[in-house]
């Protein structure tokens, strides 16, 4: 197992060096100087422009700003922003943020889906599951913009059940975008757990359990659940990066002051250091969480081992 | 969408039409290829002749626009002096109310389908393409290529489509049709070839392979005679499904404001306009969502009509 986890720690570098290249050369062959941009309508002096250059070697070529730039990566440092704020510390104010409404995300998905899916997958071909069939098929042909001024303007503006926009009222805030979030990825949860249910089901190890006399609760919990749910943690590792694009979506409708709110502003204002620092952190935790997801299978699954 | 529910159990039309030749002359009913079979299959599945039938009415709305509608859009000289009816919502002249400059909604909307139609099509068919090729050489040669080829698709998978295609955007000095579908192509060829390349490494060493290359059959000849007809299935249910994907995604990017820009007619960027007036005129809103999020279905069940037919375990 320590070595499986090793190699693919070690596969895992080349990617991440590779996609954080790929993102800085693009960011930094964007047209436009950033720096004339930050002086606005007015010009800044040559002195003041040579200063901030040096700073952010700007004048050094593509290859050898991004081999300084990792540089100041490997000691921590994640550059600053043109207004001096270091990209850290807008990670420490929205990084907060932003987990707490992925957590109540991945809440939806796992409850909402685990028993929608385990529900119609008993019961197959009964009511509850075709209920199931089309209400999934129609969340997932919804885009995740469409959904949330669906729900903003309905369950926010109409009914006044959660508030409109923003954290300021604390925790309920985070209810109505975590579930716009996790509306897509819930439908796919759901159908997962029921295909992969309905097919463990016919096993032969289910019909011995059965056989034993053990309660339906037991069959289904113990002995088909279990191997039931490795589809479903896979789908999970790759959905992360689903959760964190539609945090974007998210964060900018109901207004969140998180990660995604943050991409989008410093995309919009050519702020390259802010984008990369921010991007690759959501590769890196990409990556880590995948190899969680193939770790987490041995555990899941007593057939699958590792060497 | 995963890659595992659309993995079919490949059989050889050639082969199939061998023993048909034994029994046309018996019985002509019994041909059965996969694809005439599957045909068959798809013409008694009510949801595809649904599906089927809404797109065939939003091509012919992306095609012909003025069938649908008599009012110009703005482009063409119509909607000038319109202001007065800014905002007004739905009545008996105006079935959609208007916008936010007066302009008759209804228009915006049916004209909207034709910049979703253009990016769906262009995108996974190119995406598609450059999948194909790729995955059958790295499929069928392995090698160096394949290695590269894994590498190269591992970056592209760590990032988001989202975000890639939002950085990506950002390199051109303007945006516009051309720019968003080169993003989406960027992003969306990995998925193709891995799909494509894991069904090529199933299919190339069954029988009527090896049967091909014992009659001398050069690499070409048996990549696209004998590999090709019967590796594309699972790529075809991925890519129909796809097209609704990449139209939302292109929605998704033009309200956001980084993909299309105005005046182009695109039914995200006439719900990012809308986005402010919510309380206020949530028709604006309402109707290109409507037309969007069916467009999205539709394609998604021609997916599954497909996936239905192609797949023989299912039958």
């Amino acid at each position: 197992m320590a070595r499986y986890i090793a190699r693919r720690l070690l596969l895992a570098i080349p990617v991440l060096l590779g996609a954080s290249f790929l993102i800085f050369a693009m960011v930094f062959a964007l047209p436009g100087d950033p720096v004339r941009a930050l002086g606005g309508d007015r010009p800044i002096s040559a002195a003041v422009a040579n200063q901030l250059r040096d700073e952010y070697n700007l004048d050094d070529s593509l290859p050898v700003q991004y081999v300084k730039y990792i540089g100041g990566l490997a000691q921590g440092d994640l550059g600053t922003d043109f207004s001096g704020r270091p990209v850290s510390e807008i990670l420490v104010q929205t990084v907060p943020v932003t987990v707490k409404l992925a957590l109540v995300a991945l809440a939806f998905e796992a409850v909402f889906g685990l028993v929608a899916g385990v529900l119609a997958g008993i019961r197959a071909k009964s009511f509850f599951d075709s209920l199931v069939l089309v209400s999934t098929t129609l969340v997932v042909s919804i885009p995740v913009f469409v959904l949330g001024f669906l729900a903003q303007y309905t369950l926010g503006l109409k009914l006044g059940l959660f508030p409109i926009a923003g954290v300021a009222s604390g925790f309920s805030g985070y209810l109505l975008p975590g579930f716009v979030l996790a509306a897509l990825s819930l439908a796919y949860v759901a159908r997962l757990t029921r295909t992969s249910l309905v097919e463990n089901l016919r096993n032969d190890y289910v019909r011995t359990a059965k056989a034993k006399g053990l309660t339906p609760l037991s069959v289904v919990g113990k002995h088909t659940l279990r191997n039931s749910l490795i589809p479903v943690v896979t789908f999970l590792g790759a959905d992360l990066g689903a959760l964190l694009s539609g945090a974007v979506v998210t964060e900018g409708i109901f207004n969140i002051p998180g990660l995604g709110r943050a991409v989008f502003q410093a995309i919009q204002s050519q702020e390259g250091t802010v984008v990369v620092g921010i991007v690759t952190l959501f590769v890196f935790v990409f990556i880590i969480f995948n190899l969680l997801v193939d770790v987490l299978y041995a555990a899941l699954d007593p057939r699958i081992r590792y060497e | 969408m995963s890659e595992s529910s659309v993995s079919t159990v490949p059989t050889d039309p050639g082969a199939a039409r061998g023993t048909e030749v034994a029994d046309t002359a018996t019985d002509d009913l019994r041909q059965a290829s996969l694809w005439s079979d599957a045909w068959r299959q798809l013409r008694r599945n009510k949801l595809f002749v649904i599906a089927a039938g809404l797109l065939l009415v939003l091509v012919v709305m992306a095609v012909f626009p003025q069938l649908f509608t008599s009012i110009k859009t703005p482009a063409e000289g119509g909607c000038t002096n319109a202001l007065a009816n800014s905002k007004v919502g739905p009545s008996a002249d105006a079935w959609f109310g208007y916008d936010i400059f007066g302009c008759d909604q209804y228009t915006n909307v049916i004209y909207g389908a034709r910049v979703s139609m253009i990016i769906g099509v262009v995108v996974v068919g190119g995406a598609t393409l450059i999948g194909v090729v790729l995955g059958a050489l790295a499929g069928f040669f392995g090698g160096w290529f394949d290695v590269l080829m894994a590498r190269i698709t591992d970056i592209v998978f760590g990032l988001p489509l989202l975000l890639g295609a939002i950085i990506i955007l950002n390199v051109f000095p303007s945006r516009g049709l051309t720019q968003v579908c080169i993003a989406l192509i960027i992003l969306g060829w990995p998925t193709t070839l891995r799909l494509f390349r894991a069904s090529v490494i199933s299919v190339k060493d069954t029988d009527y392979v090896a049967a091909a290359r014992a009659l001398g059959a050069s690499n070409g000849r048996i990549i696209l005679k004998h590999i090709l007809p019967n590796a594309i299935a699972p790529v075809l249910v991925y890519s129909t499904i796809a097209v609704g994907g990449i139209i939302a995604a292109e929605a998704t990017l033009s309200f956001l404001g980084i993909g299309l820009q105005q005046p182009a007619i695109s039914w995200g960027l006439q719900i990012g306009s809308g986005q402010r007036l919510i309380r206020t005129a949530p028709h604006i809103i309402l109707f290109p969502s409507l037309f969007l999020s069916v467009t999205v279905l539709s394609f998604i069940l021609l997916g599954d009509a497909l996936r239905d037919a192609l797949d023989p375990k299912l039958r």
